[in-house]
């Protein structure tokens, strides 16, 4: 197959890809969100033993998995940015960031008000939370560093070295319910073998792809921005605000 | 179809309002991420508008 990847390293074509790819990963994600909510909102049973308190799950599990999937991603860019010096690594790391920060955060209150009914408690200090917090401020020294460089290709090397660094955290997060006792209940999804319903399971899944594709959709439109604000100098950025096709939208 | 009412789904069997709470953060926080990369979006388009401008006008 014959497909120059190489060639959507340049933020230049990868501009126009994103663009192209935007409108069908958020119908996607629209889509399967509210398939989603509908099987775990609607359709699902209650749980014997947590009642409905448990339809938390349904943004829990898919917000927690993608903030720690999120920050993997970041890692991956922020290496392949330090390896071959590409400019679209970088801001793709700074495009992904703030969107993790969110499920991250949106993870920790979902999980406070699953928490409160069910343990009594907001908020423990137990190793799942714990990590999962380490996780969020992260994601927040991530943004502030980069706010705090003004020159962007090194705000773009020390946010890869701070990405990279902070990377071990995610599979203490991971392994946290194993390794430690804690009061977070272990892994509800594994290999081979789940502890959950089907019709919980599929409203779960369901949810956690719509959480892929919205992320993908936000990253890409998000990088859009950084692009223009970064390769504004450059000639093709000029072409495109001449062409007045990119900026009729915007009004 | 797990409810036999509209109210019966509002209540969440007692537990409304940590699932509300919890779904009604979430949605909002979305809603604010999306309404907000429009807005850098718009700012982005408009400040290399002008640096375009300046650009221009300063150099015949």
């Amino acid at each position: 197959m014959a497909i120059h990847w190489f060639k959507y390293a340049s933020p230049a074509s990868f501009y126009t890809l994103a663009g192209r790819l935007i409108p069908w990963f958020a119908g996607a994600a629209a889509v399967s969100a509210l398939i989603g909510l509908y099987i775990g909102l609607i359709l699902a049973p209650s749980d014997f033993q947590q009642g409905d308190s448990y339809r938390i799950i349904y943004i829990h599990v898919p917000a927690a998995w993608m903030g720690m999937f999120i920050y993997l991603v970041m890692a991956g860019w922020a290496a392949t940015g330090l390896v071959f010096n590409t400019r679209l690594s970088g801001m793709m790391v700074q495009s992904l960031a703030p969107t993790g920060a969110m499920f991250t955060f949106v993870a920790l209150w979902t999980g406070a008000f699953w928490g409160r009914p069910t343990w009594g408690a907001y908020w423990v200090w137990d190793a799942r939370l714990t990590s999962t917090l380490i996780l969020f401020f992260l994601y927040i020294g991530y943004i502030a560093l980069r706010a705090s460089i003004d020159d962007p290709r090194r705000a773009d090397r020390a946010g890869a070295l701070l990405t990279l660094v902070g990377v071990v955290n995610v599979p203490i997060i991971y392994f946290s319910v194993r390794w430690w006792n804690t009061l977070h209940q272990g892994a509800s999804v594994n290999f081979g073998s789940t502890s959950m319903a089907s019709v919980m399971l599929a409203g779960m899944l369901v949810m956690a792809i719509a959480a892929w594709l919205y992320t993908i959709a936000v990253s890409l439109a998000r990088v859009r921005s950084i692009i223009i604000e970064r390769e504004q100098h450059s000639a093709w950025v000029g072409e495109l605000l001449a062409d007045g096709r990119a900026t009729e939208r915007t009004t | 179809m797990n409810w036999s009412s509209w109210s019966d789904f509002i209540a969440m069997g007692g537990y409304a309002y940590f699932v509300w709470i919890a779904y009604g953060v979430t949605a909002l926080l979305v809603v604010v991420e999306i309404v907000w990369i429009g807005r850098e979006r718009r700012q982005s388009l408009a400040q290399a508008l002008t640096q375009r401008k300046i650009r221009q006008w300063s150099s015949p």
